[in-house]
């Protein structure tokens, strides 16, 4: 991969007495550094606690964060234009290898998300949710905006495919938010309100008619179950009254550092990967979840800006797109752990422990400082 | 790049530059829309999280407290009984069980069989452990084993390093040490059981597996309970106890010391060996109970952690009946031993008097009666005043004071003695016996009272039923000229740990109202000539004593005779019998003892009862250690 780094190395002031000016030259976003800093921070901070004071696991967190930054910092080095003209390969090469799961799952009997590729674990789901935003904006570049009917049947193709290959698997949240890419670079793109609305009408009648005529009893129960854990306690609820109690006995000012009874006395399940959220609220009570809250909104609001900033469609679609997708983690991860949403299984981006989404998400990130740093000021 | 494409593509360049300006526009407005959505998302989301932490803080602050925190109870140790003297009846001796936690255990089923080299392991055993092991948390030790002989426990002991997650564990279960000795009195404790769940303060007894069920053990239960103690101790989710907050210390039951005198006890017991019957022996001057005694007896210790059901068949049906309490529970008529409260009777109402006399020529008939009310004596004792009726037991005497008397009279009179009503004592299930009265037989059997049955109440057969501990108490009674008191079984309490004893006072019931001393010491006077004197039906006993006793015999009829039939032992199944009777109280001049004997199917009181009572006596007034 040829880095614009390797390009720009001769006209770099080694000896700049500017740390900012030498962020600029690694075509790092200041702001969003910034924020990602703190967040990651403060990830840290509770899984210590969320991990029961586990050094090894704080060590390996570190470690992929670590990870995550590089491949932030190699992403943003992409020139956007490198990034479209692979697009389409990219997209392809990823629904094969979802396919390419699939039928190993089929051999080996059983949930597959995995391509097992002797060094590392591949998971080429993760790859989707910045492989559909590339596709659509890709798509967009060559049609006239706002996208017509036409191009909706294609966008819908573009996000379908993977989106049922992953359901498949089934991984329910990643293909989720891959449906969701789709839609937010549909919107972004400026798909008509009368498409929208007509699009919306369209699925408030289909629901019902399908929930009647299109389900069996024990679907319906199992939809149901999905929507309202609660009344089941002991399975799927079990996890949402141990999560609304721990965000609740929080309080407003949180019982503290290493203090959440729910989480240390382990009545919390989940509490250092999806449920992590709910020990930070019980810790450090509502005040801390305004300062995390606000801090998400921050990166969310700095990434659209981004994307308005950017000098043509594919980067300003993408970059939108990857900046809601953003957006749809937050709100999924804390409105289920909050009893908000049904439970599906997503991380809190850059706090919960575990590794693959970690990776997708700084690389969001990656591409959104590289559509920044490369923009061309004055286009507009 | 971008603008190289840009000019490859100039004849559109122009409108596509505007169309590009609009895109950017369109994109940009988009953007600020996405962002107020997501703003409001964003404010939506903290509008729950408020409304979990601040509204419904205290909520779900309560629930968390309730998931840390779990109150453990903490059982108190039951007191253990001794008789008067603090010889040990009932203790609490550490019992080893075999426990495995599972999830420390590798390859169970291979653990389980190298245990079977050191200790036996039966199917059972193992079908429990099995069953337990799927109904409870893998960290929490699952019994094996129960009551492991020492030296199973030896051997397991040594080997134990050999067996991560096995343990040997000790709690205290309750023991009787004597086995059956007394268990009439100390009765025994079993596992708590439905009924008696509803019946108790179940708080009380959270932590606590066995619960006091018949004897002392059931009546004084709330004493040698104690009370309850608890703990607040932090949990985790799967309930593994992670530090105790604050501890509530149970407190001990107290220690028990009766008024039983298990030497007598043990005497009087050896003493009866051979018959069903059974022995009460009262201190007539406080109503302490000295001996208790109910034979058959069984050994309460099977019955502690659950009798097998076979046992217990055995017990429950032997036409013996073991587990039946004949001391309060037998009721038996008492015959002749009644006789010198009849008389007593007679002389206080004024009916009679110490110097008259009654003609018996063996039988006595009702003015205007064809019937004979027979005596025992075939060819009657002639000319009869009452001391020489009591002290031949003549019945025909009796007949015709009970006529004289009446039995309104004959049964207010003996109602102040406690028969017919339980006489208080502290045990559970004393029965009243029977003093039957017009009115009682009006309400039971709807029937008008026949004055030949007043007769046959006057030598204590009939409708007239009494246990031994009413006879005994009667015969305490009369001893204390009508002084008399509650039996009682409880000596003393004492805390666990303490060397101080809370002593029980004596129960004082009313004093029976004494018209003229001299009626009472009369019909001591027969008693004491019924043994001493020439002619008395238990003089065979008063040879060689070195005490004066007073006493009274009683052979209670179970078959009855027709009028024409003798009565012939030899011929008669042996459980067709008479029981024998006995009651006395000793010494004469200053009771210190009163005791009521009954051999069931012994034949005579004179025979049978009054020597085993004789034992009892010398036992108690002349071998004092």
């Amino acid at each position: 991969m040829k880095l614009n780094l390797t390009a720009d190395i001769n006209s770099l002031d080694w000896k700049g007495r500017n740390r900012r000016r030498l962020l600029r030259r690694l075509n790092l976003d200041i702001p969003l550094l910034l924020g990602l800093l703190a967040i990651a921070l403060l990830g840290l901070v509770i899984l210590y606690s969320a991990g029961r004071q586990d050094l090894d696991l704080l060590l390996r967190q570190g470690i992929r964060l670590g990870l995550g930054f590089l491949v932030m910092l190699v992403l943003a080095q992409v020139p956007p234009n490198y990034l479209r003209l692979w697009t389409p390969w990219i997209f392809l090469g990823g629904v094969l290898l979802l396919v390419a799961v699939l039928v190993a799952g089929e051999i080996g009997k059983g949930a597959q998300r995995w391509l097992d590729l002797g060094v590392v674990r591949f998971q080429p789901s993760e790859l989707m949710k910045i492989a559909v935003p590339m596709m659509m904006a890709w798509y967009f570049t060559s049609r006239p905006l706002p996208p017509q009917l036409g191009d909706l049947v294609i966008g819908a193709l573009i996000t379908l495919i993977p989106f049922l290959l992953i359901v498949k698997q089934p991984d329910l949240g990643t293909a989720l938010l891959v449906a969701c890419s789709g839609i937010f670079a549909l919107f972004l793109a400026g798909l008509s309100w009368k498409i929208i609305l007509g699009l919306g009408g369209m699925t408030v009648i289909i629901a019902p008619l399908f929930w009647t005529l299109g389900m069996h009893d024990y679907q319906r129960q199992r939809v149901l179950t999905f929507l309202d854990p609660e009344t089941d306690p002991l399975g799927a609820g079990y996890h949402i009254i141990q999560s609304k109690i721990a965000i609740g006995s929080g309080g407003f000012y949180g019982k503290g550092w290493l203090n959440g009874t729910q989480s240390q006395l382990e009545f919390l399940p989940e509490s250092a990967t999806d449920f992590i959220f709910a020990v930070f609220a019980e810790e450090f009570g509502l005040i801390g979840l305004c300062l995390l809250l606000t801090l998400y909104f921050f990166l969310i609001a700095r990434s659209l800006y981004i994307a308005t900033q950017a000098s043509d469609v594919y980067t300003r679609l993408l970059a939108g797109s990857l900046a809601l997708i953003f957006f749809v983690y937050v709100f999924v991860n804390t409105g289920m752990v909050s009893g908000l949403l049904p439970v599906v299984g997503l991380p809190l981006p850059l706090i919960s422990y575990g590794g693959t989404s970690l990776i997708t998400i700084m690389a969001g990130f990656g591409i959104l400082m590289s559509v920044y740093s490369h923009r061309r000021p004055g286009f507009r | 790049m971008r603008l190289l494409d840009l000019n490859n593509a100039k004849p559109r360049q122009l409108t596509k530059a505007r169309d590009l300006q609009i895109e950017a526009q369109l994109f940009s407005r988009r953007a600020i829309i996405a962002l107020i959505l997501v703003l409001g998302a964003l404010l939506a989301l903290l509008g729950r999280l408020a409304y979990l932490q601040v509204i419904n803080y205290a909520h779900f602050a309560t629930l968390s407290e309730n998931n840390r925190v779990k109150l453990q109870p903490l059982p108190p140790s039951r007191g253990l009984i001794f008789d008067r003297n603090g010889v040990l009846l009932a203790d609490n001796l550490p019992s080893y069980r075999l426990e495995i936690i599972p999830e420390q255990v590798t390859a169970i089923d291979a653990t389980l069989a190298r245990l079977q080299e050191f200790i036996e392991i039966s199917d059972l055993d193992i079908e429990r452990f099995h069953r337990l092991r799927r109904r409870n948390p893998s960290y929490s030790g699952i019994p094996l084993r129960f009551r492991l002989r020492a030296n199973e426990v030896a051997r397991l002991a040594v080997n134990l390093h050999h067996f991560p997650g096995v343990d040997i564990k000790a709690d205290l279960n309750r023991h009787y040490p004597l086995g059956a000795h007394a268990v009439h009195v100390v009765g025994y404790v079993g596992r708590i059981d439905e009924e008696e769940l509803q019946r108790i303060d179940t708080s009380q007894y959270s932590g606590s597996t066995h619960i006091g069920k018949i004897g002392v053990e059931r009546s004084y239960e709330e004493v040698l309970h104690g009370r309850v103690g608890y703990q607040h101790v932090e949990t985790n989710a799967q309930g593994r106890v992670l530090r105790v907050l604050k501890r509530t210390p149970p407190v001990p039951g107290k220690h028990i010391y009766l008024t039983i005198d298990s030497r007598l006890q043990a005497i009087a017991e050896r003493a009866l060996e051979g018959y069903n019957g059974a022995i009460v022996a009262l201190d007539p001057r406080n109503g302490e109970v000295l001996a208790l005694v109910s034979q058959p007896v069984y050994d309460p210790n099977p019955f502690v952690n659950g009798i097998d059901v076979a046992s217990y068949q055995a017990l429950n049906s032997s036409l013996d009946r073991p587990l039946f309490n004949r001391a309060l529970r037998g009721v038996y008529p008492p015959g002749s031993t009644i006789k010198p409260l009849i008389g007593l009777a007679g002389l206080e109402y004024g009916v009679t008097s110490r110097t008259r006399s009654v003609y018996c020529p063996g039988f006595y008939q009702l003015p205007g009666h064809k019937h004979r009310f027979r005596d025992w004596k075939r060819g009657g004792h002639g000319r009869t005043p009452l001391d020489k009726a009591i002290v031949e037991s003549c019945d025909v005497y009796f007949y015709d004071l009970a006529a004289k008397l009446g039995i309104e009279r004959l049964h207010d009179y003996l109602d102040q003695f406690s028969l017919g009503r339980p006489t208080g004592i502290d045990l559970v299930g004393e029965k009243a016996g029977l003093l039957p009265s017009p009115q009682w037989k009006r309400a039971t059997h709807n029937q008008p009272w026949y004055p030949g049955e007043t007769l046959i109440a006057g030598i204590g057969q009939g409708y007239m039923l009494a246990t031994p501990l009413q006879l005994a108490h009667s015969t305490a009674t009369l001893a204390q000229n009508g002084q008399h008191f509650q039996p009682r079984l409880l000596y003393a309490t004492q805390e666990q740990g303490s060397q101080d004893k809370q002593w029980e006072p004596p129960r004082p019931l009313p004093a029976i109202p004494v018209k003229d001393q001299g009626n009472w010491e009369h019909i001591v006077a027969s008693m004491t000539r019924v043994i001493h004197g020439v002619g008395g039906t238990a003089r065979r006993i008063g040879q060689g004593s070195s005490y004066t006793m007073a006493g009274k015999t009683g052979t209670a009829q179970v078959f009855s005779l027709r009028q024409d039939q003798k009565y012939d032992a030899k011929q008669l199944d042996k459980r067709l019998h008479d029981h024998a009777l006995f009651v006395a109280f000793a010494p004469a001049d200053a009771p210190r003892i009163a005791i009521a004997v009954i051999a069931e199917h012994g034949g005579g009181g004179s025979t049978t009862a009054a020597p085993i009572a004789r034992q009892v006596l010398d036992a108690y007034l002349l071998d004092a250690p």
